[in-house]
């Protein structure tokens, strides 16, 4: 189990992203101009999308880490997906609350049925089903292949929901990103945006060496570093 | 092709020996549909605006118990075991099973239809494209709850694990599926039935080829 000796480059990870996001964020409430329209209330954009950025960045580490998984049925991956699941369905739902935040004063309602607000809540729900998942199957080989399987899945299906959300009814404004917005507030979106990667990256690193560690407890004092023979994929199947 | 045909026929042999089984999920569809319209009121034009979405909202609680129902009976004495042993590719017990449930809950949408048409007045003449439209549902909700079954039967608290993992994943089934049956029964002045149909089709596609993919995978006796 490598997963111990890898975690060491987390603590500074997390103090790193901590401390851009505090900068970040204080030069977005402070010294960044009030936006023209919105006034005040657009600074939850300096957390916001930085935010959405690395909600759907985290769950795309998740699909690496199931695809890694299923296909050299290593360990490793299965601390790696679960702490990456925990984080993602985190993050969306973040992203959902600080949106809603948001919505309320600008649009007038809380919540909207807008393809991408809609989309995050359909994540939150899916991800968070897995977490479901893997709490309720107790064999760890079981749980892992599972776990895995229900992500590639649910990845899978999100573009559809998007597209499914978006033809049935839209309002939300387009993505901000440095292209779209003023120049006077890339930098706190920039600061807070690599704040919240270094975070998520520490915390996760953090929260899979829990995750190795209780999977040693649960197999063996000295675990296989792969799944045994027998789980391994069979031969007559379609893999 | 031969051995789908074959698990198929052993699935539908299965759900014909235990054809109760239909009944009491019809009868549950159909309590549901009953119950949907104590949420709106008496008011009859705003029950058939709504009938489509009742239609499909009872399809998907009945289609959990459908599909449950589907592997828990393959783990009596270790058939799954058995099933298994047999010199056949997991993905084929798949497309047997999917095919098998989506031909359950294709037959319970049949039979709703009826219980919507007198409850709300919400009725179609073509039956055909409504038909269709029930079809591409039920192969939508069959194709990843075919796998999910799989996995949640073998689960502790499995009755609320099947439809925590399958709801969310089905959301663009049944937007397609409730946009598409209402425009058949309100009317479809633009014509607009093709693009829901065919994200229907597109959703039962992708879902039926990746989880025939990766049933091999769960379905491992270990």
């Amino acid at each position: 189990m490598n997963a111990t000796s890898r975690a060491g480059f987390a603590p500074a990870l997390v103090a790193l992203g901590a401390a851009l996001l505090c900068a970040g964020s204080v030069w977005g409430l402070a010294f960044a101009p009030p936006e023209v329209f919105m006034g005040e209330v657009q600074r939850i954009m300096y957390v916001h999308v930085p935010t959405a950025w690395n909600a759907m960045l985290v769950l795309t580490y998740a699909f690496a880490c199931a695809l890694a998984f299923l296909f050299t049925n290593h360990w490793k991956w299965d601390s790696r997906l679960e702490a990456a699941l925990e984080m993602g369905v985190v993050l969306s739902l973040l992203l959902c609350t600080q949106g809603a935040i948001w919505a309320k004063p600008t649009w007038g309602v809380w919540w909207d049925w807008d393809p991408r607000l809609t989309t995050t809540a359909v994540l939150v729900f899916a991800f968070g089903g897995i977490l479901a998942l893997r709490a309720f199957v107790d064999d760890p080989a079981r749980r892992a292949v599972w776990s895995a399987v229900a992500c590639v899945i649910a990845f899978a299906d999100v573009p559809i929901v998007y597209f499914s959300v978006k033809w049935w009814n839209s309002l939300h404004q387009s993505q901000s990103s440095p292209e779209t917005v003023s120049k006077a507030f890339h930098w706190p979106l920039r600061i807070n945006a690599f704040g919240i990667l270094f975070l998520w990256t520490g915390l996760v690193a953090f929260r899979a060496r829990v995750a190795a560690l209780r999977l040693h407890g649960e197999i063996d004092v000295q675990p296989p570093a792969k799944l045994p023979a027998t789980s391994l994929p069979r031969p007559k199947g379609v893999w | 092709m031969n051995g789908i045909l074959a698990a198929l026929r052993k699935d539908l042999l299965l759900t014909w020996r235990g054809r109760l089984q239909i009944v009491a999920v019809f009868a549950f569809g159909a309590a549901a549909l009953l119950l949907f319209s104590f949420a709106i009121g008496p008011d009859s034009s705003a029950l058939r605006q709504h009938a489509a979405g009742f239609l499909w909202l009872a399809m998907l609680l009945a289609s959990t118990l459908s599909l449950a129902e589907s592997f828990e009976r393959e783990l009596e004495e270790r058939a799954l075991t058995g099933l298994l042993l047999l010199p056949v590719s997991a993905a084929v017990l798949y497309y047997g099973k999917a095919i098998a449930n989506l031909i359950q809950l294709a037959l319970v949408g049949v039979l709703l239809v009826p219980v919507m048409v007198i409850l709300y007045d919400a009725g179609t003449l073509r039956l055909l494209p409504l038909l269709g439209v029930i079809v591409l549902g039920a192969a939508g909700l069959s194709a990843p709850g075919t796998l999910y079954a799989a996995m949640t039967a073998q689960a502790r608290a499995r009755q609320a694990l099947l439809p925590l993992l399958l709801f969310p994943l089905v959301v663009p089934v049944l937007l397609a599926a409730v946009k598409a049956t209402s425009l058949l029964v309100l009317g479809d002045p633009m014509g607009q039935i093709r693009p829901w149909a065919t994200l229907l089709a597109a959703f039962a596609v992708i879902h039926l080829s990746l989880c025939g993919l990766l049933f091999g995978r769960v379905v491992d006796e270990g």
